[in-house]
């Protein structure tokens, strides 16, 4: 129940080096530690949790390769292998290396970004609902974006500028207001709050403005989308996630630590304030990379840290198993999008929203009969 | 507001009899709370005068305050009767039901992020709406109003039976997943049917803004018992609430039927927030800063926080109604831009001035 419902367990474990992993309780930390024979290096391995990151490899292997040969053009695995080495024909080659594999790309490493952009802020808010989109930086980026599209009248590359413009400007605007003394979790959740509702006031303001094919551009731009992606989106973003992903995860030992409330942390060696300042920067950076590349995709950033620290049973966030869904979550829904109403091509939020929705409801529904 | 008038006069007289009671050394001194409410209410008339007083049309006070009590049908007395007025009580209407909402489900999920919309009623309102234009041809706003309200209680009853019913064990944080859950397969159909055809989308997203002049001054009548009885059953439990706030444990041992305080709750909040957004379209930041406010000036306990949010949230809805109105004359702002553009400044500045209110 804990796990799904993301209460941090982090208050009640035991303070001590032990109790960074530990589970709820003040139990011995689960799985097999590793260490040297000086015990300068050690390290914990979780054997559910490489279980799961294995298992969730495997599913998005298959996603991947559903995605490369199905579609209006078939091709075949041999051929989309040739492709890539390089070695195919020319219409392979446009549908495999231009089409679809930047598309993909781009999915799995926005569903990343995502998933973990989600899990820092919600174990740092120490709720479940602290997801980028609902306390405004998704909004920020949001709001860019809309400027760009229907006062500008801006081209892609200038929406996805504007994105980050707005995602920077506003979880800078939103750190300082919360400022005092120190950034408290709630104090920020509710300025967040605000700025959100603001932003999302003046998205709904602009769209009532504009002609119906502006706000039919806006609003799909709104519900995210995957469509007409191509190398020049995949490039700035590999790079982003690249310096991100591993920035997040260095922090990922002093997040689980900061659970445990700010003095327990500072008694622990933590510099509470800096850790939080990098934490909400990588955090922000993440969230308005992916929407920059992407459109603000809806539900990721709240459902992908909930239902990796399920499926792991691990009492904090569990950064890996998060992005590797995140990844999953983005690609099986870019290819339920593509597939469902061909040719329409649906909005990859529209269906990350069901197909997380449902997931959801029938975890819980499982829950709820006793199972 | 009948309802809410007999409903209040228990509690106020409640109120003296605790303080009475009160240790004369109390940690915390807060305003006389009693005192508060009075003026907050003198607050409502005032704004309720403005809503009545001031417009595109510029009417003379002298004018207006003498139709008010005289319909002559002259073309004033058409304006205040036919315009302002209802539009004046729709924003009453909803506003009750959205401060009032927002509490509920702050103290029922114990949530200080939860609005109404966590149970599904926007996005509940919002599919049966766009299922109603794209599936069966209504296009008048007078149309949606029942098709709101009916989207908002099915809604809500799915939230409940599947985050609060059954044999795990219920918490608080269940229902908060379980709606956001609803919530985003319910955003997914709005806005994939929406995606899907241009028409439906085109009034989706006035519908979606939030507004007091369309829908709901015609069909008032029918709308507001719902609020009122949603607004009786508020009051009934919020004493239940307050024993819930230590912990499921600490209620139950205190008395009170956990199951029929959060079923009770769920449908109050149903009734509520369904005729606020039957009404006014979806508002999502009153139901959410509102209960915020009045927490930090009332304190914890819920029957006054409620009664607080009660007069708080149409105040601030029908303060926005007149800014709206007048900031860009001839033309007109939607109340739910002007809310969310006068509340969150409003609301920032006391999140961090104010030692926040706990829950």
């Amino acid at each position: 129940m804990a796990s799904v419902a993301g209460l941090p367990a982090g208050g009640t474990a035991r303070v001590g080096p032990a109790a960074v992993g530990a589970a709820a309780g003040g139990l011995a930390p689960r799985g097999w530690v590793l260490r040297d024979r000086a015990d300068r290096l050690s390290l914990r391995v979780d054997g559910r949790s490489v279980a799961v990151c294995g298992a969730l490899l495997a599913v998005l292997a298959a996603v991947c390769v559903a995605t490369m040969i199905t579609g209006e053009y078939a091709v075949s695995p041999r051929e989309v292998f040739d492709s890539l080495r390089g070695q195919g024909s020319a219409g392979t080659d446009f549908v495999v290396v231009t089409l679809r594999l930047p598309r993909l790309l781009t999915g799995l490493m926005v569903g990343a970004a995502l998933a973990v952009s989600g899990a820092i802020f919600q174990t740092m808010t120490a709720n479940p609902l602290g997801s980028p989109d609902i306390i405004g930086f998704t909004a920020g980026s949001a709001t860019g974006a809309v400027v760009v599209i229907l006062v500008l009248h801006g081209t892609v590359y200038e929406t996805s500028l504007g994105a980050v413009a707005g995602g920077v400007v506003t979880a800078v605007a939103i750190y300082l207001l919360s400022f005092r003394r120190g950034v408290a979790g709630p104090r920020l959740i509710l300025v967040g709050i605000g700025a959100a509702a603001m932003l999302t006031a003046l998205n709904s303001y602009l769209i009532t403005r504009a002609t119906l094919g502006d706000a039919i551009t806006a609003q799909t731009w709104l519900l995210g989308s995957l469509n007409r992606r191509g190398w020049d989106e995949v490039r700035p973003l590999a790079v982003a996630v690249a310096v991100l992903l591993p920035a997040a995860a260095c922090y990922g030992r002093r997040m689980s630590m900061l659970t445990m409330g700010g003095d327990t942390a500072k008694a622990l060696g933590v510099p509470v304030e800096r850790s939080r300042l990098a934490l909400l920067a990588v955090g922000a950076a993440l969230a308005s990379c992916a929407t920059a590349a992407a459109g603000p995709i809806g539900f990721v950033a709240l459902a992908a840290p909930q239902l990796a620290r399920h499926l792991a049973r691990s009492p904090g966030a569990a950064l890996l198993p998060t992005a590797l869904l995140g990844a999953l979550l983005v690609a099986s829904s870019d290819l339920a999008a593509q597939r469902a109403f061909a040719p329409t091509q649906l909005p990859v939020g529209v269906a990350t929203n069901a197909v997380g929705g449902i997931y959801l409801v029938w975890l819980l529904s499982r829950q709820r009969r006793g199972l | 507001m009948a309802a809410e008038q007999t409903v209040l006069v228990p509690q106020l007289s409640g109120h003296a009899d605790g303080r009475a009671r009160e240790p004369a050394d109390a940690p915390v001194w807060r305003p006389p709370r009693a005192a508060g409410l009075v003026l907050a209410f003198g607050l409502l008339a005032v704004v309720g005068m403005l809503s009545i007083a001031v417009g595109a049309n510029h009417l003379p006070l002298s004018d207006v305050w003498r139709v008010l009590w005289h319909d002559d049908r002259s073309e004033t007395a058409v304006i205040v009767h036919d315009l302002r007025v209802p539009r004046t009580l729709v924003g009453l209407v909803a506003g009750v039901g959205l401060g009032v909402g927002g509490a509920l489900a702050q103290a029922l999920t114990r949530n200080a992020l939860a609005d109404p919309g966590i149970l599904g009623v926007n996005l509940g309102a919002s599919a049966a709406v766009v299922a109603a234009v794209s599936f069966l041809g209504v296009t008048t706003p007078a149309g949606y109003v029942w098709f709101a309200m009916a989207g908002a209680a099915v809604a809500a009853s799915a939230v409940y039976v599947l985050g609060a019913t059954g044999r795990a064990a219920v918490a608080p944080e269940r229902l908060v997943v379980a709606g956001a859950a609803f919530s985003a397969v319910l955003g997914a159909f709005t806005y994939g049917v929406a995606f899907l055809d241009h028409q439906t989308f085109d009034r989706l997203r006035f519908w979606d803004v939030g507004s007091l002049a369309g829908a709901g001054s015609s069909q008032l009548g029918a709308l507001a018992p719902f609020a009122g009885v949603g607004l009786a059953v508020a009051f009934a439990i919020a004493g239940p609430l307050n024993a819930m706030a230590l912990g499921d444990d600490a209620g139950h041992g205190l008395g009170v039927g956990l199951v029929r305080t959060r079923a009770l709750g769920v449908l109050a909040i149903a009734l509520l927030c369904g005729t606020a957004t039957a009404a006014a379209g979806p508002i999502t930041f009153v139901g959410l800063a509102v209960p915020h406010v009045a927490r930090t000036i009332c304190g914890p306990d819920q029957r006054w926080v409620i009664a607080y949010s009660a007069v708080l949230a149409p105040v601030l809805l029908l303060a926005a109604d007149v800014l709206g109105r007048v900031v860009i004359a001839p033309a007109e702002l939607e109340v739910g831009v002007v809310t969310a553009f006068v509340g969150a400044p409003v609301f920032i500045v006391l999140c961090r001035r104010a030692r926040l209110g706990r829950l």
